[in-house]
């Protein structure tokens, strides 16, 4: 293709001349241009090649080069990181306070009213410093530290059951809205839009007043639903709309080609496709839902005593501000902290998964 | 089931239209023909003839709305396919007919392990355990020529090079023996070489099989390669139809005679390379008269007011054309005068 030929008149000569000369040897190719090939390359009927090329393929799969983009985000690996770290303490915390010094969240040590007060962090009976509340005491001389562990535990369920329940919703009905399009798609979206116009916050107090449960557990339940009822609308816009773009590639036409049934393209074809914008969003609606159950909670229609959620927490220390700092001051920190980590998390994980997710 | 003197595949008078803000799309306007057991027929066409919504329409892949068939009979082995509950149209896709696709990137699942999705096949189909699938995907694989099968299987799609990814899709569709392969333009979208190769393949794996194979190409060699009979298929509609080696000899349409002298001779000087006239036709909007008249250098003014007929040249060979018996004995046919 590069061949001598005689310049057409007018053509500038500097063309022939940015050209390296016919004859030159060519410069040794740099590292990073060489393409090693794997066996993939091989013609089949030809012998396949030795073994030290096989190496240099290695098969990755769309998670592990995820993974490592996310590792690159420092604000990602700090919330990773902290959320990691939040979890583990609100799992095994409570119990391991238990172990040390003897208090639940919920132990109170007196019942000589005169003997209760509430401790600062760090301080004991007598006033001067001491291990054993670090994080101080409420008014009835509960430890803080045992409770805010527990109230880790109580928000975090809260938010991770109920993101579960409003990603199946939100993902069935995506998924099925996309995939079968047409005016039923039509309907269900109109669905959403009515249901995304209503106060969700007012919709879930209503919900909670007017079932109220006798037990603290079957009122998590309550809120376990009420939440997650409200939350799937956006993970239904967000599938709907990656299944109405991934419903006209050729290997969904493929796999009905090949006599799948409508229900297993839908739920083992497509929706593996839409993981990516699903974990993301799912991410970050952890974050949203704890802050709302805190909402809730702060208003007394959430948690119930004794059970306590960083929510419920903060609304008793903020009674008293003014002479016990301490008791708004951990929760809420922790909880800032916890959302915060959550969020940034959830950034770094689109990110990492979203430029992933187009190659294809 | 052998019927119909070994007929495997019969079409008649399919019409495919389709309902479009342009109007009313006649993408298939009275397609016949008939595949015997064990041949390869090609379809040959300009993009827009309607060549890919043929076969669509035979295993009823067709997106209802906007599209339907709107009347015709597809029978295979004995059976109206058309007339089918869509249960059994399903079973009879990939078990007995089984289709592969233009485009290899984007034919395969990227979220899903080749085995998995070979498995997948199988497990529906022939109702394998997970074991047994997976034995049979790893033995297909390597059926179709992809080195270190055992390992490849766990691959996903994008580790596989074009090449490669087609000769998967072709294991897929061989998985569960289909009596009827349909290819779609199945090398269109990977380089010379590689079309080489997997044409061998098709063909070493239609003799070992004894599969029939419906091949859908605009490309004229490959066509003269693989196939025993042609239809040449412009807007919609069937302009001619005989085995290949009379196609290629003595065409008996304006349009076949067309496209072959479309095809560029490596041996003849480099002069201007010789093209069809015109644009194929706005199949919305088709004036009465063949479609073809605008670019045919035959025509004629009954071309223009009247829809040609579809003359019987010979034993084999059909022509949907006002001057058929002139241009095929022009050609050199004989034995026109029926």
């Amino acid at each position: 293709m590069n061949e001598k030929r005689p310049p057409h008149p007018g053509e500038e000569k500097s063309v022939e001349s940015a050209l390296t000369p016919l004859g030159t040897p060519p410069a040794a190719p740099r590292e990073a241009d060489i393409i090693h090939l794997g066996p993939e390359m091989a013609v089949a009927e030809a012998d396949v090649r030795s073994a030290e090329t096989r190496e240099i393929v290695r098969g990755t799969s769309l998670w592990k080069d995820a993974w490592r983009r996310l590792l690159k985000n420092k604000l990602a690996v700090f919330g990773l990181v902290v959320v990691a770290l939040v979890t583990v303490a609100a799992i095994i915390g409570p119990a391991v306070i238990k172990r040390i010094s003897g208090f639940t969240p919920d132990y109170i040590p007196t019942n000589d009213v005169r003997l209760i007060k509430a401790f600062p962090p760090f301080t004991g009976p007598d006033g001067r410093f001491s291990w054993s509340h670090p994080m101080g005491t409420d008014t009835a001389g509960r430890d803080q530290l045992a409770r805010v562990l527990q109230g880790g535990q109580i928000s975090l369920f809260v938010g991770i059951i109920s993101t579960l329940v409003s990603l199946l919703i939100g993902v069935s009905y995506g998924a099925v809205a996309g995939y079968l399009g047409g005016r039923l798609d039509n309907f269900m979206m109109r669905l959403v839009d009515v249901l995304y116009s209503l106060p969700y916050v007012i919709v879930v107090i209503v919900l909670l007043s007017m079932f109220r449960s006798q037990t603290a557990r079957g009122q998590l339940i309550l809120l376990f639903i009420a939440l997650g009822s409200v939350s799937w609308l956006t993970m239904a816009r967000i599938v709907r709309g990656q299944v109405l773009s991934l419903k006209n590639q050729e290997f969904v036409l493929a796999a009905r080609a090949t006599g799948v049934s409508t229900t297993r393209i839908i739920f083992r074809h497509v929706v593996p496709n839409t993981l990516g914008p699903v974990i993301v969003y799912a991410t970050l609606t952890i974050p949203q839902i704890m802050l709302t159950e805190a909402f809730l909670s702060f208003l007394g229609f959430g948690v119930q005593a004794p059970l306590a959620s960083w929510g419920s927490l903060s609304a008793d220390g903020i009674q008293n501000i003014g002479i016990f700092p301490w008791q708004l001051i951990f929760p809420g920190v922790t909880m800032a902290l916890t959302l915060f980590s959550l969020n940034f998390l959830g950034d770094g994980l689109r990110d990492a998964l979203d430029p992933q997710m187009r190659t294809f | 089931m052998n019927q119909n003197n070994g007929q495997l595949l019969e079409v008649r008078d399919l019409r495919t239209y389709f309902e479009t803000e342009d109007g009313l799309v006649k993408a298939v306007d009275g397609i016949s023909f008939v595949l015997k057991r064990g041949d390869t027929l090609g379809i040959v066409g300009e993009s827009g003839s309607g060549k890919s919504v043929t076969n669509l329409s035979i295993i009823r892949l067709i997106p209802d709305p906007p599209g339907k068939i709107v009347s015709g009979e597809v029978i295979f082995n004995g059976q109206d396919l058309l007339l089918l509950p869509g249960k059994e149209v399903r079973k009879i896709r990939g078990r007995r007919i089984a289709m592969i696709f233009q485009d290899p990137m984007t034919s395969l699942n990227p979220f899903m392990k080749i085995s998995r999705q070979l498995m997948e096949m199988t497990q529906l189909h022939l109702g394998h355990t997970r074991e047994q699938a997976y034995q049979h995907a790893v033995k297909m694989l390597d059926t179709v020529g992809i080195p270190d099968a055992s390992e490849r299987a766990n691959n996903y799609p994008h580790e596989f090079s074009g090449g490669m990814r087609q000769r998967v899709m072709i294991a897929m569709a061989l998985s569960c023996e289909p009596e009827l392969l349909i290819a779609d333009e199945p090398t269109t979208a990977l380089d010379v070489t590689i079309q080489a190769q997997i044409l061998e393949l098709i063909k070493k794996l239609k003799h070992e099989t004894g599969t029939s194979v419906i091949l859908i190409t605009h490309d004229l060699g490959v066509v003269a390669g693989m196939t025993d009979h042609v239809i040449v298929m412009y807007a919609g509609k069937v302009f001619e139809q005989a085995p290949t080696a009379e196609l290629f000899s003595t065409p008996g349409n304006p349009y076949t005679k067309g496209l072959l002298r479309s095809v560029p001779d490596p041996t003849a000087e480099q002069g201007q390379l010789y093209q069809i006239p015109g644009l194929p036709p706005d199949v919305a909007h088709r004036p009465p008269g063949c479609p073809f008249a605008p670019r045919c250098d035959r025509v004629e003014e009954i071309c223009h007011r009247e829809f040609p007929p579809f003359v019987q040249l010979n034993a084999d060979q059909c022509s949907l054309c006002h001057f058929a018996r002139e241009v095929y004995a022009e050609s050199g046919g004989v034995g026109a005068d029926l």
